[in-house]
């Protein structure tokens, strides 16, 4: 467990570090999801390093497991913008629900029909 | 005596992290009596509650953030975890590429263009429409380019909680509607219209959702960053 956490916040860190020299264009988290997939990728073989890998894919099962709590305190900052909600909330709703709504179809039939029209069902 | 202990617990950052943390298995539990429902998203329910909690006992929100920053904190390493599934899975996401990829450009460009167009709609002034553009993407994201279009980053992070709240309530009866069965898919759609949320409600639902979700996320969170300014 101590081992897993630790190479995810290494890589975060590298991320952060990253992020900075990119001036913040891609959030360092981000990249270090990016180079975490990749270092595996690449030392998956090294017998030295695979209680390593273990620890670090069983740590990210149990983070990806619980990942909802981890928006919780962010979510609860709503409480700050009540008097915005009272003014426009309903408008703010149309808005996050009918462009929710048309991004998930479109996005979800670009993704089928190119899987479809490259092959990518054959097996199926 | 009692007073004097409300107040010395107020201030301190164990009640808030204990209070987020009971009343989130308490909200996973409720959620868990019908795990077909998903208007009980346990996200949803627990800022609900805290949220109530904390009007109700006259909290501010700094005080409640004081105990709460530490599962917060936690949102970085989380993200990375996200990149652990993408190697362990990396045959499948590889076949999936060229999918992946117009998806991708295609569904971004209909989530910023479309929060655009209906907050023109509305009359909206134009820094809300600017603080509404990147909603879709991660909080980080959405509000550094918030600020940087002018709008406000405050207003942008709540209404980034709230469409990913939005589309974990409405993907899962959705994808069922239109009888999609492909997880990939499905996962693809939700992350990049949902970010972390819709993460955490598509690994919730199947591991193969969560892993194409969590690309989707990290990719829009790039692109996003690029098209907003299409379109202000």
């Amino acid at each position: 467990m101590l081992i897993g956490i630790t190479v995810l916040l290494v890589f975060q860190l590298i991320g952060e570090v990253t992020a900075y020299f990119l001036n913040g264009f891609v959030p360092g988290p981000v990249i270090g999801m990016a180079m975490a997939a990749v270092a595996l990728t690449l030392t998956g073989g090294v017998k030295i390093l695979r209680p390593a890998h273990q620890q670090t894919i069983d740590t990210s099962k149990v983070v990806l497991a619980n990942l909802g709590i981890l928006f919780v305190p962010a979510g609860v900052g709503i409480i700050q913008h009540l008097d915005l909600i009272r003014d426009s909330g309903l408008e703010l709703l149309a808005i996050v629900v009918l462009s929710t709504v048309i991004t998930l179809t479109v996005t979800v039939w670009v993704f089928i029909l190119v899987k479809r029209l490259s092959g990518g069902y054959a097996n199926d | 005596m009692t007073e004097g202990l409300w107040v010395y617990l107020a201030t301190s950052p164990l009640l808030w992290l204990v209070t987020t943390l009971v009343v989130w298995l308490a909200a996973t539990a409720i959620a868990g009596l019908s795990p077909g429902n998903a208007l009980l998203n346990p996200i949803m329910l627990s800022i609900a509650v805290i949220a109530a909690i904390l009007c109700i006992a006259g909290i501010d929100y700094d005080a409640y953030f004081k105990g709460a920053q530490f599962i917060h904190f936690l949102l970085g390493p989380a993200t990375v975890a996200l990149g652990i599934p993408l190697y362990e899975k990396l045959s499948l996401v590889k076949s999936n590429l060229v999918p992946m990829l117009c998806a991708l450009v295609v569904g971004s460009l209909t989530a910023v263009g479309s929060t655009v167009f209906f907050a023109h709609l509305f009359g909206f002034a134009p820094d809300v429409v600017a603080s509404l553009a990147p909603k879709s993407t991660t909080a980080a994201v959405a509000m550094a380019v918030s600020s940087g279009l002018n709008g406000d980053p405050a207003l942008t992070a709540a209404v980034v909680v709230l469409t990913g709240i939005c589309g974990a309530i409405v993907v899962t009866p959705m994808m069922n509607a239109m009888r999609i069965k492909d997880f990939s898919a499905r996962g693809f759609a939700v992350g990049l219209a949902s970010h972390g949320i819709g993460t955490a409600r598509a690994y919730s639902v199947d591991p193969v959702a969560g892993l194409f979700s969590g690309i989707a996320m990290g990719f829009n969170a790039v692109l996003t960053s690029l098209i907003v300014h299409v379109f202000l």
